[in-house]
């Protein structure tokens, strides 16, 4: 897929809690085609310590609208500026970077998607480009607390929702893995991202059911186009770039201990 | 528009903007964003007798106006590099330069006599300079008589233009470059990254895997400009500059320090397409400023 630069309009920033911002852009001509899976890089301006662009993964696409999502966590300087920008400002990005989550053959494949914190974010794109091809997937999305649990509104046009929170404000108490779904259920596909503990745990459920799953590396990258080689994760094929071999990988390909 | 073209040994680059080896993959990774032939001299990633994992992940720090690396030359190898890269990316329209890297004077030596065999590669680039690998790299870099060896010996097998990249890890640089002019290099490039090292204070962790990496962006810039002025005073091979450059500005203050050329590292990192913009902004400057060609503001700086 070509890729490109381009500067972006800002036309909504909505503050969901402390910690997480959704920025909505647009561009002057027709935003180029992005698969579910798929991360832009964005250049942070105006912040002194902030070098290099950050990743951050394509929340949805509004082809209606020509408006681009990007749900932004707020974890240090750069992120911080992001979050700080104004309708009508001017975001450069790079996109669309890296490859996608695999669609399932089969239009009756049961499928299940699971997102941790800002790992959600990929997820609802997937489950709306699931929902398009006539699936309906089953959402799965774990938080500390209720509060954190973002988009739940969006999520529920697409499909089934289930919650967890580690305090039991919402949905079960507990972890995403010890959610009751996963008993009375049998899915043909799983996708996950999140925390690297929570897609360890959900790729080790997949495979003790045998069920294909696909996980979502988030591995620290400075150029996001495969040149600098700084992201790579071990595989079954050596050291490869996360920005261009994935960030999308089935787990039988990771080295994982699980 | 000012005549760009400049002399590197035998090698006539039409401007003097090249990629830094590391930076631009294969140059096959920036065709979305930029058109290769726009560029003076594409130098590909650092090549090795043999394939190389490289180092274990973390292998990147974001600091204050840079960033640190710890790749550790991770690449499949000469004999892959000749056999499946070269035919995809010989028809650039534009200089392609080999980096060459090695742990031991014999793997530099076999590694040269394989890129020699490739025509339309028209240039080494030797690293003696890589702070990321245990054994060899910046070892031969950082004694006169190691460079000097090592540069001989790759010299004696190799027939075209013959760059050696410095490491500024080192007290006098100034020595060094004048150990491999005398060992036959044709030109001399710098600076390589500058070792450095990042902690996450609340882990008690280092930030790499290898804890200590190579610095680059603009935050070496000054350290570089001063060595590219100091290496230009001393040697009459052509100078190639870099470190930090990141846009046409930089590009040409190395120049009036005393670089031929320049090569734009870390910069790509952030703008994918800054190679045709310093290109168009040397351009620029000469106009303004009335010069007939680049080459006038080699060592132009007035002091």
């Amino acid at each position: 897929m070509k890729k490109f630069i381009l500067d972006l309009t800002v036309t909504q920033n909505a503050r969901l809690n402390d910690n997480y911002v959704l920025l909505k852009l647009t561009h002057s001509s027709p935003l180029p085609e992005m698969l579910p899976g798929q991360f832009a890089e964005l250049r942070v301006d105006g912040s002194s310590t902030t070098f290099l662009r950050r990743p951050i993964s394509i929340n949805f696409v509004d082809q209606k609208a020509n408006e681009l999502w990007f749900l932004i966590q707020i974890v240090g300087d750069g992120t911080k500026h992001l979050a700080e920008l104004r309708v009508g400002d001017i975001l450069n990005v790079v996109l669309p970077l890296g490859n996608s989550f695999s669609m399932p053959d089969s239009a009756s494949s049961k499928v299940l998607l699971v997102g941790g914190g800002v790992g959600t974010a990929p997820m609802l794109y997937l489950g709306e480009q699931l929902a398009l091809k006539g699936i309906k997937p089953t959402f799965l999305l774990g938080a500390r607390s209720k509060k954190d649990l973002l988009q739940l509104d969006q999520f529920e046009i697409y499909g089934d929702l289930y919650t967890t929170t580690e305090d039991g404000t919402h949905g079960e108490k507990g972890y995403v893995t010890q959610h009751s779904v996963l008993n009375s259920s049998d899915f043909d596909q799983i996708y996950t991202c999140g925390p690297k503990p929570m897609m360890m745990a959900v790729a080790k459920y997949a495979k003790s059911k045998n069920i294909t799953c696909e996980v979502s590396l988030e591995n620290t990258m400075a150029c996001g186009i495969g040149a600098c080689l700084c992201c790579v994760e071990d595989t079954d094929e050596g050291n490869v770039c996360v920005c261009k071999e994935g960030p999308v990988f089935n787990i039988n390909k990771l080295l994982w201990q699980i | 528009m000012a005549d760009l073209n400049v002399n590197i040994g035998e090698l006539k680059l039409k401007n003097p903007v090249m990629t830094a080896s590391g930076t631009f993959g294969y140059g096959e990774e920036f065709e979305d964003f930029v058109d290769l032939a726009r560029i003076g001299s594409i130098i590909v990633k650092g090549t090795t007798l043999h394939k190389r994992e490289g180092n274990p992940y973390p292998r990147m720090a974001e600091t204050p106006s840079g960033m640190l690396n710890a790749v550790g030359l991770q690449n499949k190898g000469v004999k892959y590099f000749a056999d499946h890269i070269y035919p995809r990316i010989k028809d650039v329209q534009t200089d392609i330069i080999v980096n060459v890297s090695g742990s031991a004077i014999e793997d530099y030596v076999e590694t040269a006599e394989i890129i020699n065999e490739l025509d339309k590669i028209s240039a080494i680039e030797l690293n003696i300079s890589c702070p990321n690998v245990k054994q060899g790299g910046m070892a031969f870099g950082i004694s006169a008589k190691g460079a000097e060896e090592v540069t001989k010996a790759v010299r004696a097998v190799y027939d075209k233009t013959l760059i050696v990249k410095l490491s500024p890890n080192v007290t006098d640089i100034t020595e060094i470059a004048l150990a491999v002019e005398y060992a036959g290099a044709n030109s001399i490039s710098l600076i390589n990254t500058l070792l450095g090292m990042a902690i996450d204070a609340e882990r008690r962790h280092p930030l790499l895997s290898t804890i200590t990496g190579g610095l680059s962006g603009p935050a070496v810039k000054p350290i570089a400009l001063r060595m590219v002025w100091q290496v230009a005073n001393v040697v009459k091979v052509p100078v190639i500059g870099m470190g930090g450059i990141m846009n046409w500005k930089d590009a040409v203050e190395f120049m009036l320090a005393g670089a031929s050329a320049v090569q734009i590292g870390t910069a790509n990192f952030i703008d994918p397409s800054v190679t045709a913009k310093v290109v168009d902004g040397i351009d620029d400057y000469l106009n303004r400023h009335g010069y007939k060609s680049v080459q006038e503001i080699i060592g132009a700086l007035e002091v």
